[in-house]
């Protein structure tokens, strides 16, 4: 079992610890639903060590990055990041993963803690014939995610630099304290926010200076069952749960992060064939008309028909009702419900667009 | 420190049992709901259902997980604490007083004694934390 630079902090905090993805992480400190609003009301500060990072160097970087990712790599300009999927030859999900672009030659791929090895793998692997150097840096850094409408305020009180022009999903390299920092206005949760790739042994400093800097903020310090909640409430996919191997992306929703225009990558002849043919199941949200809380696993019927399961549910804490995603069988009419099989008893459940949490339009202008 | 009373019996899934009158009450122990976090959903049986030893008997929820309900005696539920449906947090709150779930007339109220008295249970209790 690993542990992150923070493990002690977290302790001294109250957090408690669950092993997730190989990793001893805090779950929750005060409590999911409080970490939860703190981070759409104000800010929340969580440990995302765990991830993994990736470093791509070489004259073919570039090439590298748009074979082995679904996503246009080459519309990035420098500094700034794209969310993109790794898929197999099959067109299943290896991964879903954030591209950071340095320059043409230089990219740097945040993965999923429990894909780390093998997106590593797979990288280096499918990339062999490009002129370029696939390198697992994840052992080298540590990662803090500052979200939440206040984060910006947070980090301006701490960063030289002025975030308000780091726009969403765009990066800058600074200095802080003699140590180079990554800060990238990415996040998990549909909230504005930062994500900071920092050297291993400096975690514990910039947590505590963001803390610090917080509290007027009421900042909170997040586990991963508020990570978890946020992005259900988003209908963020999560590996395991929503997308995998098996699941293709037009199946899982994400046909948009996938450009066939762009010239030959891998997935990419099966995943026209599934678009062409068309796909068995789809991803789907879903709203509780009767009394309970889906859970993975469970059952998804129509008249004792079973159309498929549930891949995440919660009770919403933004919401206060129960959501959840999961795969529904294509060509079933079921009129917009159906039934989820609780602990053996079927409940009615309606299905609803996702994102199930929408910021109000006047909210969002703000970012 | 979790909180363990003295003056009941306890299961080793972390339910408690009072006895009152002819009835037992039944609700999960200040560990319990410690472990589990903020309670945010339950699911609890009719008046009338029947409850069996060492079976689920309903489920607590809190965001992340959920947990099952163990019957610690046999018997007819008598009386369900329906407040809790609507305000699961009270289990949190007050799990040995406002949080009780069920009364259960037992068939065999000589069951009892087949449960943990509160120095068990505590001696149970700092096991359990050991394997933390």
């Amino acid at each position: 079992m690993s542990r992150t630079a923070l493990y002690e902090v977290h302790r001294q905090l109250g957090g408690k610890i669950v092993e997730f993805a190989g990793w001893e992480m805090p779950v929750e400190y005060t409590g999911i639903r409080d970490e939860h609003l703190a981070v759409r009301n104000s800010a929340g500060l969580f440990d995302v060590s765990h991830m993994g990072e990736i470093e791509i160097h070489g004259r073919e970087a570039a090439s590298l990055c748009q074979w082995v990712t679904t996503n246009d790599i080459a519309s990035l300009k420098s500094l700034q990041a794209g969310y993109t999927l790794l898929c197999n030859p099959e067109g299943g999900i290896i991964d879903d993963v954030i591209v950071y672009k340095f320059s043409d030659e230089h990219f740097f791929i945040c993965v999923n803690a429990v894909n780390t090895l093998k997106d590593y793998e797979w990288i280096r692997d499918a990339g062999s014939r490009f002129k370029a150097e696939v390198l697992n840096r994840s052992p080298e850094f540590s990662q803090i995610a500052l979200q939440g409408p206040n984060s910006q305020g947070i980090l301006n009180g701490i960063f030289k630099m002025s975030l308000e022009s780091l726009r969403r999903f765009y990066f800058q390299p600074l200095k802080w304290n003699g140590a180079d920092l990554i800060v990238a206005r990415t996040g998990y949760t549909g909230e504005d926010g930062f994500e900071i790739f920092l050297p291993w042994d400096r975690a514990t400093e910039l947590w505590d200076k963001i803390m610090d800097k917080g509290r007027p903020f009421g900042i909170l310090p997040c586990g991963l069952g508020a990570r978890d909640t946020l992005r259900i409430e988003m209908a963020y996919p999560l590996y395991g749960h929503e997308i995998d191997e098996d699941i293709n992306p037009i199946e899982a929703g994400l046909i948009r992060f996938v450009k066939i225009g762009k010239g030959d990558f891998i997935g990419r002849e099966s995943i026209i064939n599934s678009m062409e043919k068309g796909v068995r199941k789809k991803l789907a949200g879903f709203e509780m008309i009767e009394r309970g809380i889906p859970r993975q696993g469970y059952g998804i019927l129509r008249d004792n028909d079973v159309l498929g399961a549930v891949t995440s549910g919660t009770l919403s804490p933004s919401l206060q009702k129960p959501i959840a995603m999961g795969y529904l069988k294509t060509g079933v009419k079921h009129n917009g419900e159906v039934e989820i099989e609780i602990r053996g008893t079927k409940r009615r459940a309606k299905i609803v667009p996702i994102p199930f949490y929408k910021k109000s339009e006047k909210e969002r202008k703000k970012w | 420190m979790v909180e363990i009373l003295d003056e009941l019996k306890y299961t080793k899934e972390h339910e408690w049992v009072r006895l009152e009158d002819d009835l037992v009450v039944i609700g999960i122990t200040d560990y319990a709901q410690d472990a589990l976090g903020e309670i945010v959903y339950i699911e609890l049986p009719s008046e009338g259902d029947e409850v069996t030893k060492g079976n689920p008997f309903g489920a607590v929820e809190s965001t992340k997980s959920v947990s099952d309900l163990y019957a610690p005696i046999s018997g007819e539920v008598v009386e369900v604490n329906e407040a809790l449906l609507d305000s699961p947090e009270v289990i949190n709150e007050d799990p040995y007083g406002e949080g009780w779930m069920i009364k259960v007339k037992p068939y065999d109220v000589g069951e009892i004694q087949d449960l943990m008295d509160s120095d068990e249970y505590t001696e149970f209790v700092e096991k359990e934390s050991e394997k933390l």
